[in-house]
């Protein structure tokens, strides 16, 4: 599938307009839910971290630290991505299923076009576009949210959590979260595709079809957390 | 003109076409009709590209499109319009945007000069006032106007329908056979239908092929089939009594016919 994706487009007014089509479907249709979950991760992180922050000796700015690390390295990457193959990767199987089932696809071949140039590969450059513009504002919210949940909590103040915010910052966990991110967008946006694209049957199986995507996406999400935390960070 | 030339095609082991020779001409209705698993789908799906064949050969104006190069075959696909049973219309777009999609994706027009030929398409199948309707919002007969208007926007050599009367009444049926049927001779195109509606077959079937679990049982036209003595043929075309009573009926009107030319040329 991969592989015969890659040919010139037949109009590339035409393939510009599916790409950005897919931009905002995945982008703007996607920004919702990320920024509910960017928020409450960030402010559950702040408050939890501060619960087992148990002995006087380490400062409290110290909770900041944690909250953004964890963020930056972990929740925004893996845990938004793994709520964006639910939403993302169902809504490209689902999408292209019903179109192979309805035979909107072969009736795409017939007038000549390449169907996996002109249905996917847009899918999966506007997903690596825009997944990873998603993770970073994932992190940005979430650790603006643990600094809201710190000050409304009590736990510590708002100078607390920038002084922390600033200590010991790595400028290596953007680059391995930005990593994380391209990976991820990747399997979602391929993975769900082929699942859509190969369907066979009718609304059963279109059903199947996008649960298949889901699960499959998330299972190599992790594998591939781990991979790369492996790689990257070990 | 299309020319098949000993096709065979079988699916996990199953042989569904076998040894299938004909001639498609142009400017006709070239029918293939036959019970359902006969192979009918199987074999427009082979004509164009959707299916790879086992043996035989394609061939499109002498050109072999089953042994031609992705890129060459791409060429011959933009010379084909195809009407699919389920109409395969674009759900996400209107009725215009539906066939303007050809023009923009191979046409060098301006916008209004697609918009004109739009609108001609759409006029010629008789769909006036439904431009910006969805599929969702539109008749199964206004669907398959709306496909047919698609399938012929960019002034196809070739035009294939699956099955293009299923699911519509009577009447509107014969609409859409005389619809293609106009626009066949107008354009002087090659059109390809499959069907197991008598009534098409009675009224536009300039060439038909009738297949038998996947081999070519007979051919001729409309006025030769009433006189097969095929009975397989005949068990297919004549399932009802009714259909029977009225191939007798035809039968004594057209000997009739003949008498009475006869005796009018003897005076």
């Amino acid at each position: 599938m991969l592989k015969s994706m890659f040919s010139r487009p037949e109009n590339w007014r035409m393939f510009w307009k599916q790409f950005m089509r897919q931009c905002v479907d995945i982008g703007i249709g996607s920004l919702g839910i990320v920024l509910i979950i960017s928020v409450f991760i960030g402010g559950v992180s702040t408050i939890q971290t501060a619960y087992q922050l148990v002995s006087p000796l380490i400062p409290r700015s110290t909770i900041a630290q944690v909250v953004r690390d964890s963020m930056i390295l972990e929740f925004s990457p893996t845990i938004t991505c793994i709520v964006l193959a639910g939403v993302v990767g169902s809504k490209i199987a689902s999408e292209l299923g019903n179109m192979r089932v309805s035979e909107q696809i072969d009736a795409l071949e017939i007038m000549g076009i390449n169907t996996k140039g002109y249905l996917i590969l847009p899918k999966i450059m506007a997903a690596l576009l825009v997944i990873p513009m998603l993770v970073a504002i994932s992190g940005f919210v979430g650790i603006w949210a643990g600094k809201v949940a710190g000050e409304f909590s009590g736990i510590l103040s708002s100078r607390d959590y920038m002084q922390g915010l600033v200590m010991e910052f790595k400028g290596y966990n953007i680059f391995f979260a930005l990593t994380k991110a391209y990976t991820f967008a990747f399997i979602i946006a391929s993975i769900s595709s082929y699942f859509g694209y190969y369907v066979k049957g009718g609304a059963l199986e279109i059903g199947q079809a996008s649960t298949k995507a889901v699960v499959t996406s998330c299972v190599f999400i992790l594998l591939a957390d781990y991979g790369l935390a492996a790689l990257l960070l070990a | 003109m299309i020319e098949l030339i000993g096709i065979k095609k079988g699916f996990e082991g199953k042989v569904v076409l076998d040894d299938i020779s004909a001639v498609m001409e142009s400017g006709k209705t070239n029918l293939i009709i036959g019970t359902s698993g006969s192979g009918k789908t199987v074999l427009m799906k082979c004509m164009v590209g959707l299916f790879d064949i086992d043996e035989g050969e394609i061939l499109y104006n002498k050109a072999n499109f089953s042994q031609l190069p992705d890129r060459e075959r791409k060429d011959i696909r933009k010379e084909i319009g195809m009407l699919f049973q389920g109409t395969a219309l674009f759900d996400s777009m209107t009725v215009e945007q539906n066939v303007m999609f050809p023009l923009e994706m191979f046409s060098d027009l301006s916008y209004h000069e697609k918009k004109a030929r739009v609108n001609f398409c759409l006029d010629r199948v008789n769909l006036k006032d439904a431009h910006k309707k969805f599929p969702a919002e539109i008749s199964g007969g206004m669907k398959k106007r709306v496909g047919i208007a698609r399938a012929i926007v960019l002034n196809p050599k070739y035009l294939f329908c699956d099955e293009p009367n299923s699911g519509l009444d009577p009447q509107t049926s014969m609409v859409i056979d005389r619809l293609i049927h106009e626009l066949t001779v107008e354009y002087n195109i090659t059109t390809v239908i499959n069907t197991h509606d008598m009534n098409s077959v009675m009224e536009i079937g300039d060439n038909i092929l009738y297949l038998y679990q996947g081999h070519k049982q007979w051919e001729g036209n409309r006025k030769e089939i009433i006189y097969s003595k095929d009975e397989k043929l005949n068990a297919f075309i004549f399932a009802s009594e009714f259909l029977q009573d009225a191939k007798q009926m035809r039968q004594i009107e057209m000997q009739k016919d003949r008498a009475d030319n006869a005796d009018a040329q003897t005076r």
